[in-house]
């Protein structure tokens, strides 16, 4: 059974539905992302999930809780890192840590936590004088303080250098290895990469995809790029004969063909029979960067059809 | 009420300097610079015989009030509406009521810390009698905390930003203090708008810590008019009160 379970959800402020049938289920233990761009509901979505809004319509269950219904349950196993949240400026780390710890029944000693977030020298210091990035560390720290089975994280490395990312990310997966359950706002497609076991990808209210990341991007138009310089000219038709083809693109003798796996062989075969030789030969799998572009657009361009 | 909650809190107010000394310090101050006037510790008539400095120790008292209730609670409780606290106490199995009710708790035993310390000076510097009807003044006295504590978290409720909270904080402030009777103890008011003063809280206040200072029962009248503010007030606050 899905340790978080949404079905249908549907939220509209002001007459303008933000989250419009939003369905999707994470499994214990898992990491599960959600991706988007911005105002596409991502948000508002694990804002019901947290219980901080009420669903116009919909189904979620947090551990088989309804998180409106149920806040405090709810709350005792759930860790939130909020995208836009402070705490009181004179406030010390150790003091929020502390704090934060008696909320939970049960939870982990804050200090290795601390430690862990490169949070252990700032202990002393009031949550006013921290930088954005110590801020967002705190916040996770106090998200996972409480020894939750379920966390959810909005935004999770926004501020954050790159090797306090990676550090977070490390942390991430030491979390899930423990069996947390992770459901994960982001708009780094390497973290999502990275990190997510699944990911659903949101845009304009609903789910357009939901996949795994390899998934996602093999689904994607042109999931394999192929580019070299010819030490002779091609045949056009040749070319464009190739199986699976998506787009050919020329520029100074040098050739970008992006297709599947199947469009690099016939092109290597190609050249062989033609006894071509291929300069500088790449071949690149698209990134989940092209998936979501393609993901994302598709729709757009859905919508305006629609409107002309 | 959350312990934690509570004594961080508690923390958090000692760390503002500025609570801390237009509540705790302020009235008393006041107090001691009236009581240095000469004169203002003479018999007066227009006072029924009182000396000032006997008539402003309720003022004084008042003060406290006023401040921590209308000034400092709106500005620290819409500021943590403002910036998000609430919000992030809502995720925790701790509601963030937990964090209000610590907040009244607070602003209101500061206030009351207040008026001991009003009470205390008043008594060993200025030789001004306690209260002869100690039950009906601390009730009184009670009311008088908690009318101040719901009108606060009114102005809390009304305001979205701590700008608007300090702006609505203060246009109720200088009506507060006037009826409180800080420029002219209600004493000595003309009859006609004493009995109007009479009606608002704070008023209504100081004619039932008057009364039981000179060891009189309060004044059910006085008393209920106190009652039923904190009943409108505190009605007000709940229904208009948001948490983001």
């Amino acid at each position: 059974m899905p340790v978080i379970e949404v079905t249908d959800l549907h939220k509209s402020y002001g007459g303008r539905a933000v989250v419009d049938g939003v369905s999707f289920g994470v499994e214990e233990g898992e990491i599960f992302g959600i991706l988007g761009p911005n105002g596409a509901g991502k948000t508002t979505t694990v804002e019901c999930v947290e219980g901080l809004r009420v669903p116009d319509a919909g189904r979620v269950r947090v551990a088989g809780l309804d998180p409106v219904a149920d806040h405090e349950k709810v709350a005792r196993v759930l860790g939130a890192q909020l995208q836009e949240s402070e705490l009181q400026a004179k406030l010390t780390v150790r003091e929020a840590l502390e704090l934060y710890a008696a909320f939970h029944p049960r939870p982990l000693d804050w200090r290795p936590l601390a430690e862990r977030l490169g949070l252990a020298e700032k202990l002393g210091s009031r949550f006013g004088k921290l930088s954005g990035g110590q801020k967002q560390r705190l916040f996770i720290a106090l998200a996972l303080v409480g020894n939750p089975r379920v966390v959810v994280l909005d935004e999770l490395t926004t501020g954050l250098d790159p090797r306090a990312r990676r550090g977070t990310w490390e942390l991430i997966e030491d979390v899930r290895a423990g069996g947390v359950t992770v459901l994960l706002v982001t708009h780094f497609m390497e973290e999502a990469q990275r990190l997510c076991d699944r990911i659903a990808v949101i845009d304009r209210g609903a789910v357009v995809a939901l996949d795994t990341p390899a998934g996602l991007v093999r689904r994607s138009a042109g999931a394999t790029v192929i580019s070299f310089t010819p030490s002779a000219p091609l045949d056009d038709d040749e070319v464009g004969a190739l199986p699976d083809l998506v787009s050919v693109e020329r520029k100074d003798g040098r050739i970008t063909l992006s297709g599947t796996d199947g469009t690099v062989n016939a092109v290597i075969t190609l050249l062989a029979r033609h006894r071509i030789t291929a300069h500088q030969l790449r071949v690149l799998d698209a990134t989940l960067d092209d998936a979501f572009l393609d993901l994302t657009k598709e729709k757009k361009e859905k919508t305006e059809g629609t409107l002309t | 009420m959350n312990s934690a909650v509570l004594r961080t809190e508690i923390r958090l107010f000692r760390r503002e300097p500025g609570s801390v000394f237009w509540i705790l310090l302020f009235p008393t101050l006041l107090l001691v610079i009236l009581g240095s006037i000469p004169s203002f510790r003479q018999a007066d008539d227009d006072l029924g015989g009182l000396r000032t400095i006997d008539a402003y120790v309720p003022i004084a008292v008042l003060t406290g009030l006023i401040v921590g209730g209308l000034q400092a609670m709106p500005q620290t409780l819409t500021g943590y509406r403002e910036q998000g606290i609430l919000r992030r106490m809502a995720v925790t199995p701790v509601r963030p009521s937990a964090l209000l009710s610590a907040h009244m708790l607070v602003y209101g035993a500061a206030s009351l810390a207040s008026a001991v310390f009003v009470l205390a000076v008043g008594r060993l510097a200025y030789d001004v009698s306690v209260p002869e009807q100690p039950f009906g003044y601390a009730l009184a006295l009670l009311l008088a905390v908690l009318v101040a504590l719901a009108l606060g978290s009114v102005v809390s409720a009304l305001s979205r930003t701590t700008k608007i909270a300090g702006a609505i904080g203060s246009a109720v402030f200088f009506p507060s203090m006037f009826c409180a009777g800080v420029w002219l103890p209600v004493q000595a008011m003309p009859d006609l708008l004493a009995r109007i003063v009479g009606w608002t809280p704070f008023g209504a206040a100081a004619q039932a810590l008057n009364r039981a200072m000179a060891g009189h029962w309060p004044g059910w009248g006085h008393l209920g008019v106190l009652a039923m503010w904190i009943l409108v007030l505190t009605g007000a606050a709940s229904r208009w009160f948001r948490w983001e």
